[in-house]
């Protein structure tokens, strides 16, 4: 600014004097600061000493405090355009490059590696994505949602759910009674590869799965994305967009544009249950089912690679549906005590979130399936003398030798008792089963509904309850698989009334019961027979080595208008148990139970069993859970997380062999990490074909 | 405050704006200066640290001053810039949208129509999108990333040569080169926006929601328009995919026939493959001969270019259009520049000419359709369009004028539209008998021992490389060409692509249905040369708009001679006509959409298929609609409720509402008829075509 000062008597030499007295100020000004008669010299511009006062001795006493700010963003918006025209003008392959020259030479992608082996694409593949990775998109909608339009409200960036997120919800929410769309909304799946390549940006879900097949010769029209619309049940979802029909016919095409080769069938997570699902709608006659005939299966399908799969549903979908919280959002509660609570802003996050996802049918899909037999009772349960070495795996990878011996004597001294999924209180979960007194809530008096007035956004059915209904819930104290899905009848009535007509938490006694040509049977394993395809194979490939959330400790939580009244005790804590933070976890994939996922390929269909009549061969394949090595690997090659095992270089590869015509016996058979063999005997579930007079073992 | 911060800003922009033009001398005699002001300063006793920090830093303190500035200058932007993005996102959106035109959807809406057929957009030529799928190493990192349509075209600046290669096909097949797979981007995101905020089918797409219709009943049909039509079938299934879908969506709507909504070369590309799906299985769909009739409802043909266009002659013969030719006139030297070895022209023509596509675009019909070197079905036609355009109120008076600029007009300079390339303007208006006869042995190749210019231009070469300078100019001495003899002139300079697309298409008329050479696949985009299937419900909409100059016939000259020019021909942009005529910049204009004729469009509608006829033995019903192109009023309306033009007409709300009634159950009477703007009727009636 002084420059400019001085350099002006060149160009105006009258004004010369007067700006030599300003550069005189302003040095006075610098020197003295706090003179009182400053402010009686300078009377031209005292506004701008007032501003420069309390300010250090500036070097260029002009520059205000905005100035300042502004230069330095304009620095670092300058700085940040260069950076980024360099990362513009920077080859694609730089981090490629800087990342091998960190941690050395990567191994090559499956895909390219087998393409060099000689691979081709050979089968069609199917992908079925799984509950909460498919995109959804608006077709109609309300006003507040105005310009979304065929826009992502799920997948994608997400930017509405911040944007207004109470519209957002509403969009999200089906009708609380049909489980269908409600009146004026209409929100459908994304169709196409783009459905669930990717989940948010740079979050892979199917894209490096996709990219490997690609390597081999595989395209769009060798592979398809079968996207329905997660949030209803499998039956609506035929109902309202047809959406079996068009993988039917979709499969029918690949099959008769590829030559007659077979599809192989990739479900996630979800999709396991929904295309069992489909394997039997798609043989079932007409009017309930597709109409395809009796061997439709054996024609079109010559395996199905279930990746994770909740055949036996999930712990953590209780967690959801009672409470609308899990593990995270406990922890979080635990860190942040009021934070999630506080209903200053009238937020009320989790009875929004918990509204929205009890509207949602597919959620009661994952309820455990196949009760006591299955989980365990009060006392026993499969998974018995599971130690939490995994957890302790992950500080120290170098010391399992150690603990492969500490692990037993741990064992013996205490073991969880994971029958007991939900139980008031760390004594109940722990105590012998018969100190414990329960008190039958099922007939208990519900009371008079509590603040049914004050709650009018986010009506849950817990306010319909009353506190005598709350009470009874808590004084039974603990509750096994059977007893859950009784639990869940008496808190949401209306929510299970819809959900018991689509799905069924049973053990079949009796396959040839008419009943069970009903669809609410088809997508639990343990009441339908696969279909008669003696070719085709089932796979089952999960990780393990991450605890997974198996049950919970709960507590009743202080009570206030509008919240729910339970929650997750994350006081409660446990070493030896394996309980942190009022969860008990078992083996599996983060999400899914090792139980679950293998139980089924492990014995429940393997040989000729009554669940398998024809004899379908089941593999197992197991990844070990390993974290990512660095930063720079992202989300790892070897991840054994119920997503992140999307980018298993080994699960991948056999599924690129597999689809390049592989069968289980050349990919090596079973690969068994975890006790599932173990564990699967222990389940005492009859398998022959005659119902016997008395239960063996 | 404000009064102090804007007098700091002019301060700042002054001493930048000083910084630059007075330059190094201002800067020598500021140091003096300086000197002298710090021995005043030090002589009034002013605290030594100060002079020291000033002493030190000496020059840099000037250099600062303009850097300084300049940051000042863009932080200060930015600061208002992110302070106004952060207002327009906290605002309500209702509250900053333009109140929008409630489109046809929500008023059919009220009057109660719901979507009952299910409905399929087959679309045209380069709107669809295109992602790769397999690539070359130069294109890493854009695995599934679309390479054209859609999202933005950043990378065709960021990597120019590595698009085109991967755009192109094989020169020979037709098919992809080795280790390049691109293919079409399936679903309804594969052409509903070209560019963002350029709409295609977004517009029709949303006002068709509105009325109920969602990803069940809607389909789009996207397919590798690079491709000849078998192409698509041979390497991507995408016919049998498409029959697959229209089945399918038969079936899951409660048995409702299918609505197809072609668009440009979407339409042939349709009349492929109605031909193909009944036709039996080694070449055909095998869907047996009433398929048409019990799938399909209506074909709601948009812009159609049954019959050709133009434009593909130009684009091929020298990789220019109206457009091109016109920049060209502007700013010479910009395309032909050599000084980045771009050669852009060149390698754009090696890219387009390996698409079989566009020869299907080729006018079709030969001098039958098209007229001979004296006569045209257009002749006649007046050219007021270009006055329209630039003065609409005065429309009146502009009418008075043209029906006396068409009485003096008419006598003496008549537009020659049969002769669809002449080179110099006298050829395109003599009377044919002055010209030299067009005769076919010309079009015999001297030795191509006389290749000149193929070894330094390796990269970009096109068929014009192997072509003598000689036959050059005997191809120019030829004068004029119909559209007949234009087949054999782009035999003779392109002779691959012609012998690789000709497999494909066919451009003549079929003197004899019956003739069994007729079951050939490449005879199916031809109207002239297929009957339509049996299928006597079934209805056919041309919708078209009218009322903006159309390129119908181009004035050539050979470009001036350079080595690396391979592309002999250019438009010649100073050739205009008188007011009132047809040629402007090389260019004849007939009406029509802007980018297909009228006669193009309407034609089969209005006479080739109308009632019985040997090209449509069942009597399909036909009508045609008609949209007069209105420019829209103001900048808010964007692209136009109204226009007419080739790919706004989508936006057109009139025709999105003829397509939702019919959409919707309503037949052809129904919604008006026939609705004629123009003189299709009358240039049918001169065209004699035996039916």
């Amino acid at each position: 600014m002084s420059s400019l000062r001085r350099r002006k008597p060149i160009n105006e030499s009258s004004d010369s004097k007067h700006n030599e007295e300003e550069e005189d100020e302003d040095h006075d000004d610098v020197d003295a600061d706090g003179d009182d008669d400053v402010n009686g010299k300078n009377k031209k511009t005292p506004s701008k000493i007032k501003k420069k006062r309390g300010e250090k001795p500036p070097k260029q006493p002009k520059w205000s405090c905005m100035d300042t700010c502004c230069w330095f963003i304009g620095c670092i918006c300058i700085i940040w355009w260069l950076l980024l025209f360099l990362y513009n003008a920077m080859p694609a392959s730089f981090p490629q490059y800087v990342t091998e020259a960190i941690t050395g030479p990567l191994p090559d992608p499956p895909g390219v590696k087998l393409k060099k082996e000689g691979l081709e694409a050979k089968h069609p593949v199917v992908f079925v994505p799984g509950i909460v990775t498919g995109g959804l998109e608006l077709w109609e909608g309300r006003e507040c949602a105005e310009g979304l339009f065929r826009k992502r409200l799920w997948g994608g960036t997400f930017g509405e759910v911040y944007k207004r997120p109470l519209c957002w919800v509403e969009h999200m929410s089906l009708d609380n009674e049909t489980g269908l769309d409600p009146c004026g909304i209409r929100v459908r799946p994304v169709s196409g590869l783009v459905a669930a390549d990717y989940f948010a940006p740079g979050y892979f879900v199917w894209a490096v799965l996709i990219a490997n097949l690609a390597r081999i010769g595989y395209e769009d029209k060798t592979m398809y994305m079968a996207a329905y619309d997660w949030r209803l049940s499998f039956q609506n979802t035929e109902v309202r967009d047809q959406t079996l029909s068009r993988i039917k016919s979709n499969i029918e095409l690949l099959v008769a544009t590829n030559g007659g080769r077979k599809v192989v069938v990739i479900p996630h997570s979800m999709g396991v249950l929904y295309f069992l699902h489909f394997m039997k709608w798609v043989e079932a006659p007409a009017p309930m089912g597709g109409g395809g005939g009796p061997d439709w299966c054996s024609k079109h399908i010559k395996a199905v690679v279930n990746i994770g799969g909740p055949f036996l549903g999930v712990p953590k979908a209780i967690a959801g549906l009672f409470s609308a919280e899990a593990k995270d959002i406990a922890v979080a509660r635990a860190l942040a005590p009021g934070f999630l609570d506080n209903d200053i802003f009238q937020f009320q996050t989790l009875q929004h979130v918990m509204r929205m996802s009890r509207t949602w049918d597919s959620t009661m899909s994952m309820i455990p399936r196949g009760g006591n037999t299955i989980w365990g009772g009060l006392d026993l349960s499969p998974e018995e003398g599971n130690s939490c070495a995994k957890k302790r795996e992950k500080k120290n990878e170098t010391q399992i030798a150690d603990q492969a011996g500490s692990e037993n004597a741990v064992c013996k001294a205490k073991s969880a008792n994971y029958g007991r999924i939900i139980s008031f209180g760390k004594d109940v979960a722990e105590a012998p089963s018969s100190d414990i007194e329960r008190i039958d809530f099922r007939g208990a008096i519900k009371g008079h509904s509590a603040a049914n007035t004050t709650c009018r956004d986010v009506w849950t059915e817990y306010h319909d309850m009353g506190f005598a209904g709350i009470k009874a819930v808590a004084e039974y104290k603990t509750y096994t698989a059977d007893s859950l899905v009784d639990l869940l009848h008496f808190v949401a009535p209306k929510m299970m009334a819809r959900g018991t007509a689509h799905f069924s938490y049973g053990v079949a006694d009796n396959l040839d019961d008419p009943q069970y040509k009903h669809y609410k049977y088809w997508s639990n394993p343990l009441e339908t027979r696969l279909p008669n395809a003696p070719d085709m194979e089932i796979y089952s490939l999960y990780g393990v080595g991450l605890p997974t959330e198996r049950a919970y400790v709960y507590k009743l939580s202080p009570h206030a208008e509008c919240s729910i009244p339970f929650k997750i005790d994350t006081s409660a804590d446990d070493e030896d148990t394996c309980l942190r933070d009022g969860v008990y976890s078992v083996d599996g994939d983060e999400t899914v139970p090792v139980l679950s996922a293998g139980f089924m390929c492990a014995k429940g269909w393997r040989g000729k069993t009554r669940f398998n009549p024809s004899g379908i061969r089941t593999y197992i394949r197991e990844y070990n859970h390993l974290p990512p090595a660095n930063l720079l690997e992202g989300r790892g090659t070897l991840s054994g997380a119920h997503v992140d095992i999307m980018g298993n270089f080994a699960l991948i590869e056999d599924v690129i062999r597999i689809a390049a015509g592989a069968s289980g016996e050349e990919l090596g058979g079973d690969q068994v990490y975890s006790k599932i063999f173990n564990w699967s005997e222990k389940i005492n579930l009859r398998l022959d074909e005659e119902i016997p007079v008395h239960s063996s073992r | 405050m404000a009064s102090v911060l804007r007098f700091r800003k002019l301060c700042y922009v002054e001493s930048a704006v000083k910084c630059t033009s007075v330059g190094y001398e201002s800067f020598e005699i500021d140091e003096k200066l300086d000197k002298k002001e710090e021995d005043v300063l030090s002589a009034n006793n002013f605290a030594l640290e100060i002079n020291k920090k000033r002493k030190q830093p000496k020059r840099q303190p000037k250099e600062w001053r303009c850097l300084d500035s300049c940051c000042w200058i863009i932080g200060y932007l930015c600061t208002t810039w992110w302070l106004l993005l952060f207002f327009y996102h906290c605002f309500p959106v209702t509250l900053l949208r333009v109140p929008e035109l409630p489109g046809p959807g929500v008023r059919l809406k009220r009057e109660g129509l719901t979507a009952l057929h299910p409905v399929v957009l087959v679309p045209g030529i380069v709107t669809g999108g295109l992602e790769l799928w397999e690539g070359r190493p130069c294109a890493d990192g854009l695995f599934r990333k679309r390479l054209w349509g859609g999202g933005s075209f950043t990378q065709i600046f960021k990597r120019p040569l590595c698009l085109l290669e991967h755009l192109s096909l094989h020169y020979e097949t037709g098919l992809d080169p080795q280790g390049i797979r691109v293919r079409a981007v399936p679903g309804l995101v594969g052409a509903d926006y070209f560019a963002p905020g350029y709409f295609v089918w977004a517009v029709l797409i949303e006002n068709l929601a509105k009325i109920g219709y969602e990803g069940k009943n809607l389909h789009m049909a996207a397919y590798d328009w690079r491709l000849s039509f078998q192409n698509t079938e041979i390497r991507d299934h995408a016919l049998t995919r498409l029959k697959s879908k229209i089945e399918l969506m038969y079936i899951s709507n409660g048995y409702k026939k299918v609505v197809a909504v072609p668009h440009s070369m979407g339409v042939i590309y349709f009349l492929h493959f109605l031909k193909w799906v009944e036709t039996p299985p080694p070449m055909g769909g095998g869907g047996g001969p009433g398929w048409c009739a019990k799938h399909i409802k209506a074909v709601m043909n948009i812009g159609p270019a049954f019959l050709g266009v133009p434009k593909a002659v130009s684009n091929l013969f020298s990789a220019e259009g109206k457009d091109v030719s016109y920049i060209r006139a502007m700013a010479p030297g910009v395309f032909d520049s050599e000084i980045l070895g771009l050669q852009t022209f060149e390698r754009v023509m090696r890219m387009a000419r390996t698409w079989d596509s566009i020869v299907s675009l080729l006018p079709k019909g030969g001098e039958v359709i098209w007229g001979n070197m004296d006569r045209s079905p257009e002749e006649g036609h007046v050219c007021d369009f270009s006055k329209k355009s630039h003065s609409k109120t005065s429309l009146t008076t502009n009418n008075v004028n043209n029906s006396d600029v068409k009485r003096g007009f008419l006598v003496k300079d008549l537009a020659n539209y049969g002769r669809i390339i002449s080179f110099g303007k006298p050829a395109s208006i003599l009377h044919s008998s002055k010209l030299p006869t067009s005769d076919s042995k010309v079009f015999s190749r001297t030795s191509t021992s006389e290749n000149f210019n193929n070894f330094s231009c390796g990269e970009a070469w096109t068929e014009y490389d192997e072509m003598s300078r000689q036959s050059i100019q005997n191809v120019a001495a030829d004068k004029a060409y119909t559209t007949t003899t234009l087949l054999d002139l782009l035999r003779f300079v392109a002779p691959k692509m012609m012998r690789r697309a000709e497999a494909h298409f066919s451009h003549g008329i079929a003197e004899n249905l019956d003739d069994p050479k007729y079951n050939h696949y490449k005879y199916w985009s031809n109207p002239l040369e297929t009957k339509l299937s049996d299928a006597p419900d079934m209805e056919i909409y041309c919708m078209y708009g009218v009322g903006i100059p159309t390129e119908r016939s181009y004035v050539y000259k050979l470009s001036p001679n350079s080595r690396c020019k391979s592309i002999p021909y250019q438009i010649d942009n100073s050739v205009h006509g008188e007011d009132g005529s047809c040629l402007k910049g090389g260019v004849y204009f007939a009406d029509g959409d802007e980018s297909v004729p009228v006669l193009s469009a309407g034609f089969m509608c209005a006479k080739g298929w109308r009632g019985r006829t040997r090209f449509n033995p069942s009597g399909i019903a036909t009508y045609i609609r008609e949209y007069r192109h209105k420019p829209p009023t103001s900048l808010m309306e964007g692209r136009g409720i109204e226009s007419g033009s080739h790919v706004d007409i989508m936006g057109n709300f009139a025709l999105i509402e003829d397509i939702m009634r019919v959409a919707s159950g309503a037949t052809g009477d129904e919604i008006g008829g026939d609705q004629i703007h123009s003189d299709i009727i009358k240039m049918s009636e001169r065209i004699n075509l035996g039916l």
